[in-house]
């Protein structure tokens, strides 16, 4: 079924009986070319571009729970390609353009927002950051404005420019960047790989990999044993337990971060807002939620929930910036598992075990990479060779010291990022 | 979350600095080839479940080997890493 205004019209006038399941329930085979373990965003768009831009067909996505059930489903829904380094700045670049085509490309309305991001900052050190970064992302062929104190007035007069331990000095202004509705980017893939051929297995959890002779046969699963040529991890904050099947240890700590969302409102704040020195940041959704969360509590973590001394510092940064969002009710909170790499970057590569592939380490910024991550792991999986925009993401960096990615500048070891 | 010291009892979480695995207490010989201490420095792992992780208690100064759940949050009480390395 092909989504168009015209079909919305006619199911309207008809009672809307016509819609049907976008994507299949199958049996799992026996044997599959290749086998996806975790149906996250990553895991979906790997499969969609495996089928897209690979041309095969006998592709399983194993998911544990339902498709959305995992961290595609509990972001904040930012996107954005504000990135510095080499490595990381190509990848992001990337996947904002494959974010602009991303409601043609998939005919499925993926509600991307290019509302703007707006990188405040407080003194003279950090301007002159944000005008190198801004820089850097100018160079990369991206769009940054360095907005002055008046500057960001125009754009949000609600902030407390005058407090008196961050004065607003100004802000690194990124138009592209904005929001999507995250639910809908799973969804959307998932009916992409589906019409391709992809099984969609839900309710699948993977309880062992099979290898012999240092090359991967297949999956163990709670639906049976599967054959397969390759097999690809893409198991985000799960990673951990799903390599130690292969016998592999991950440069790897799951994390939580906590998310929060008010009542609705009418609309209040148009863009996207970063104060990146209380660790907090906001935006508003479409149904008029204020979105908005923090920093991690800082202790490795699977419970999807945090604890409430990140909540009172979230609502006091938030109070900090805006006092007008004292006005406001929190609805409910929520925690995401994060997969925190020790320099806060990714890893998609081959491992040591032939046709046993890893995609992990998103740390907090996997959704924004949802696109640009597929298609790099399926050129990874199809090829046997890295993606010229993920070549830098390699599992070995930590042990060789060669292309570490520390974006923050705050050391690459654990419990920095 | 309430975390345990082994000196001052059950205190507010906000009273103590998490540092991470308790993995890094099995540093590796200074002889010892490259691969391990890079293993020994990044790899790590990460269990969903029981754990033994390391926290600061910033009042009194105690390094400590934590006994707690990383789904459930439940801490079960903790040992001076001082004892657990002798």
């Amino acid at each position: 079924m092909r989504y168009s205004g015209f079909k919305v019209f006619t199911e309207g006038l008809t009672g809307n009986k016509g819609w049907k399941p976008v994507w299949r329930d199958p049996e799992p085979k026996s044997e599959y070319d290749i086998v996806l373990i975790g149906g996250g965003g990553h895991g979906l768009s790997t499969a969609y571009y495996l089928a897209k831009n690979h041309g095969l067909k006998n592709i399983a996505v194993l998911e544990k729970g339902y498709i959305g059930s995992g961290n595609i489903g509990r972001n904040t829904t930012i996107v954005r390609a504000n990135y510095f380094l080499p490595g990381n700045s190509e990848f992001y670049s990337h996947s904002l353009k494959l974010w602009e085509n991303l409601e043609a490309e998939l005919n499925y309305n993926v509600m991307h927002s290019q509302r703007g991001l707006i990188n405040l900052f407080h003194s003279d050190g950090q301007r002159d950051a944000f005008a190198r970064r801004g820089n850097a992302m100018i160079n990369q062929g991206d769009d940054a404005i360095l907005l002055d104190r008046e500057g960001v007035r125009q754009h949000l007069p609600y902030l407390d420019f005058d407090n008196i331990r961050f004065p607003v000095y100004g802000a690194l202004f990124h138009p592209r960047g904005g929001t999507a509705r995250h639910d809908a980017v799973a969804w959307g893939y998932a009916r992409g790989a589906d019409m391709r051929g992809v099984d969609l297995i839900q309710n699948c959890e993977v309880t062992g990999i099979d290898i012999e002779g240092g090359q991967v046969r297949g999956v163990r699963t709670s639906r049976g044993v599967i054959r397969a040529k390759k097999v690809a991890m893409v198991a985000a904050g799960r990673s951990g337990q799903v390599a130690a099947m292969a016998g592999m240890r991950l440069p790897i700590e799951s994390h939580i971060l906590q998310a929060f969302v008010t009542e609705g409102l009418k609309p209040v704040i148009h863009h996207v807002v970063s104060f990146g020195m209380g660790h907090f940041y906001i935006s508003q959704s479409d149904k008029g939620g204020l979105v908005f969360g923090g920093d991690l509590d800082f202790y490795s973590s699977y419970a999807q929930r945090g604890n409430l001394p990140m909540k009172e510092h979230v609502m006091e940064a938030a109070m900090t910036l805006m006092p007008m969002i004292g006005k406001a009710r929190v609805l409910r909170s929520w925690g995401g598992v994060m997969d925190m790499s020790p320099d806060g970057s990714p890893i998609i590569d081959k491992t040591h075990i032939d046709g046993l592939f890893v995609n992990c380490g998103w740390n907090y910024g996997g959704f924004k990479a949802v696109p640009a991550s597929g298609w790099a792991y399926a050129h990874l999986i199809a090829t046997g060779e890295p993606h010229e925009t993920a070549k830098r993401y390699r599992l070995d960096r930590f042990r060789t010291g060669r292309g570490i990615m520390d974006e923050e500048g705050t050391g690459s070891q654990h419990n920095l990022h | 979350m309430r975390v345990v010291c082994p000196h001052c009892g059950e205190r507010d979480r906000r009273e103590f600095t998490y540092q991470g695995a308790a993995e890094i207490l099995d540093r590796p010989a200074p002889e010892v080839e490259n691969d391990a201490w890079a293993d020994y420095l990044h790899l790590r792992e990460n269990p969903a479940g029981e754990t033994r992780d390391m926290w600061y208690h910033d009042p009194c100064g105690a390094w400590i080997v934590m006994h707690r759940d990383t789904v459930s949050h439940a801490v079960h009480g903790g040992e001076l890493a001082s004892e657990v390395r002798k």
